[in-house]
């Protein structure tokens, strides 16, 4: 009982810490220049886009041009942001 | 509605060949619009020797496949196919094939100049060229 009672707790602890975590992309220019490619926040005290790029980049000034995704869509730096989700920041694109 | 992301050369006449012989669609249509983007040894006035292009995984392709949805929501086309390369390239190399069939030419030409028009203006890629002396990030696109 108890070993079955240690590895439910074990569970419920591995899903909480990944329920609090998002996590945040760096594409292109952008990526040099934060010299992160990838990053895993706490969720606590971000509630929007911008709260998760001051946390990932130590609130470094976000480039005028920055472009902004969440769970791959586009979105507005207001945008609200939850565990679990991908934030991502990226300079102007310049494909085809 | 076909979406691909090529990490390697590939010919795009020969594709669309390939790709019109298996979509089934044969004796429907009576026009296509291809559009075929490559690269050019010249940007801003430098010679550019090779070229890397990035993309966001999984973010692309979902945006491609939003605007091939909404241009078959627009014009009425029978179908559509994107094909865009990234990683490393060189001078001639194609970079990205777009054709719609559709049963008129209107249709064919407005929506496939629509797909080249997003694609360029808001698809996650990014272009670093490589000149004689440096690497840059492209940050025009015209």
């Amino acid at each position: 009982m108890i070993g079955l009672r240690v590895e439910i707790r074990n569970q419920e602890n591995s899903l909480f810490m990944s329920d609090a975590i998002i996590n945040i992309k760096f594409f292109a220019s952008l990526r040099e220049q934060v010299g992160l490619a990838e990053a895993q926040i706490s969720e606590a005290g971000v509630s929007t886009v911008m709260d998760a790029w001051n946390s990932a980049t130590d609130n470094r000034e976000m480039p005028e041009n920055t472009l902004m995704a969440v769970n791959m869509d586009y979105v507005e730096a207001s945008h609200p942001v939850k565990a679990g989700d991908e934030v991502a920041f990226f300079p102007p694109v310049t494909g085809g | 509605m076909l979406i691909e992301i090529k990490d390697k050369p590939f010919e795009p006449y020969q594709r669309l060949v390939d790709y019109q012989g298996e979509a089934g669609f044969a004796g429907k249509y009576g026009a296509t619009s291809v559009f075929v983007g490559s690269m050019r040894e010249f940007n801003q006035g430098d010679d550019v020797s090779a070229m890397t292009l990035e993309h966001y995984p999984g973010m692309t392709e979902k945006y491609l496949q939003k605007i091939s949805e909404e241009a078959a929501t627009k014009w009425d086309i029978l179908d559509s196919l994107i094909v865009h390369r990234v990683g490393e390239m060189l001078p001639n190399d194609p970079i990205v094939l777009v054709a719609v069939w559709s049963a008129h030419r209107a249709a064919s030409f407005d929506a496939s100049r629509y797909l080249m028009e997003e694609l360029k203006s808001r698809a996650p890629f990014w272009k670093k060229e490589s000149l004689t002396d440096k690497s840059r990030w492209v940050d025009k696109n015209t």
